[in-house]
């Protein structure tokens, strides 16, 4: 029956990666990442877990010797955020291209310049597309149980592909919550042991990792970690029911909250859904149709999924924590309008939000101007300004 | 069970191993690096003391020594022509062309 705990985020992450106890983990400490390694250092020198801890001299050799440990055999997990995630660049597409299931908890942060350590995605987001499954928690719970889950998904034999572990810097990985954490034991049980069928430290198989990969051979290779991705959707939700099993706890690769007659939607990820939940539940009290759809799988893309909980709306506003700095909208919004249209879901009306920028501050007052923004919307002949900003000063000319 | 020598340039994505990792050991072998190179060593045989000073110094491995011990001419399949055994000849036995 779990047990009662009230953790901060990142300290339930740290607690995760204990019960997981992993063979290797790689840090370089950056806030608000830090506490991770902290206490999973701990962890190591208590001798809680059996893990190697390697306290690297930087990101990029943190995921360097991440995947070296890896491609060894080793199930290796890590933790980094916003500048951290954006040294590691070069090694997120080897780690991913040489299919080393990986954990790394991403705790999302802004990504400099100027200087900023609050919370928003343009980290997660800069890296959606170096092969990472990408899962987003809104609450500590769901920081805790996602990267449970993440090991497994990662290490699915049709898969083999590393996990990113994203929820939001402070709010959630600094905020302490009461939580069900599962017994030690029972997340052995779940995550297994690891066994991969092919690594560098097998001696009776001489590999080679990693070689060059010309012309009549990568565009295959690059196919084949395409169909994992999209297989992931269902190996994803697999796991999800099994841990359901174990937990009580349902996750989809969506959560939809208030949608079966809704007429306004918002489309957000991490804690922010938590507060949209609310600015819901004031709005329905008004007799207002809202509803809210939180994506809990960000790569693979639950396009089908989200389209078809939109089919219904008059308008939905897709809110991001990141700016495309695209001309065109936040990746979430570009994400979920192709794939409105590809699913023929072309009724409802939508506007991207970019919101939240640099840890600016979201109430739920903030989210009841955005339902009632799609409100005029709905009833508007022509909509040309799709692209908007919620609590910017001075607004948008 | 994938071998390296069976995956070729007409080979499928369903033939190709995940990330293209190579599960069979000395397959460097079948890379004939050798078309890389532009500028060729030639072996000037009555100049050479078989010092073997030349052997070590070969990135690639190209120059063969048999059993007596002895060096024998390149193997151009696999030398890229960089002349670092012509530099390391102290009897001018290797001329770059």
């Amino acid at each position: 029956m779990g047990i009662r705990e009230r953790l901060s985020g990142n300290e339930a992450v740290a607690n995760a990666m204990r019960q997981i106890d992993p063979d290797v983990v790689a840090a370089f400490p950056i806030t608000p990442s830090t506490e991770i390694p902290q206490y999973f250092s701990a962890f190591v020198n208590n001798g809680k877990v059996h893990t190697e801890f390697v306290p690297v001299e930087s990101e990029h050799s943190a995921m360097s010797a991440c995947i070296g440990a890896s491609a060894a055999g080793a199930r290796v997990m890590t933790a980094t955020s916003a500048n951290g995630l954006s040294l590691m660049w070069e090694m997120l597409y080897i780690a991913s291209s040489l299919r080393l299931p990986i954990v790394m908890s991403c705790v999302n942060r802004a990504v400099s310049g100027p200087l900023n350590i609050h919370n928003d995605h343009s980290d997660s987001m800069g890296a959606r597309d170096s092969g990472w499954i990408q899962l987003y928690g809104e609450t500590n719970q769901e920081a805790y149980d996602n990267i449970i889950m993440a090991m497994r998904i990662a290490e699915h034999k049709d898969i083999h592909l590393p996990v990113m572990n994203c929820y939001d810097g402070f709010i959630t990985s600094h905020s302490v919550e009461n939580i069900e954490l599962l017994e030690d034991e029972k997340v052995k049980a779940f995550v297994g042991e690891y066994h991969p069928e092919h690594y560098l430290l097998n001696k009776d198989e001489q590999i080679a990792i990693g070689p060059l990969d010309v012309q009549p051979f990568l565009f295959e290779h690059k196919f084949q970690q395409a169909e994992a991705m999209r297989k992931a959707k269902d190996v994803i939700k697999q796991v999800q029911k099994e841990f359901y099993e174990l937990t009580g706890r349902e996750y989809g690769l969506i959560e939809e909250y208030k949608m079966e007659d809704a007429e306004y939607a918002v489309v957000v990820l991490n804690s922010t859904a938590g507060t949209s939940k609310e600015a819901v539940d004031r709005l329905r009290a008004q007799g207002m149709k809202v509803g809210l759809i939180k994506p809990r799988v960000f790569r693979p893309f639950p396009g089908e999924e989200i389209a078809n909980a939109l089919k219904n709306v008059k308008a939905v506003a897709i809110l991001d924590k990141a700016d495309g700095l695209n001309g065109v909208g936040g990746p979430l919004f570009t994400d979920t309008t192709s794939a409105m249209l590809i699913n023929k879901v072309t009724a409802p009306k939508a506007i991207s939000y970019i919101y939240g920028i640099g840890g600016r501050d979201v109430r739920v007052e903030d989210i009841e101007s955005v339902y009632k923004d799609l409100q005029e919307v709905a009833n508007q002949e022509n909509v040309t300004d799709t692209y908007r900003y919620l609590g910017l000063k001075g607004g948008r000319e | 069970m994938f071998e390296s020598s069976k995956i070729n340039a007409k080979s499928t994505w369903k033939e190709m191993t995940p990330g293209g990792t190579i599960y069979d050991a000395g397959n460097s072998v079948d890379f004939k690096t050798g078309d890389w190179r532009s500028q060729k060593p030639v072996f000037i045989r009555e100049n050479c003391k078989q010092c073997l000073l030349c052997v070590p110094c070969c990135p690639d491995s190209a120059i063969p020594v048999n059993a007596e011990g002895q060096r024998e001419d390149f193997n151009y399949d696999y030398c890229k022509g960089c002349g670092v055994c012509s530099k390391a000849c102290p009897f001018h036995a290797i001329e770059m062309q």
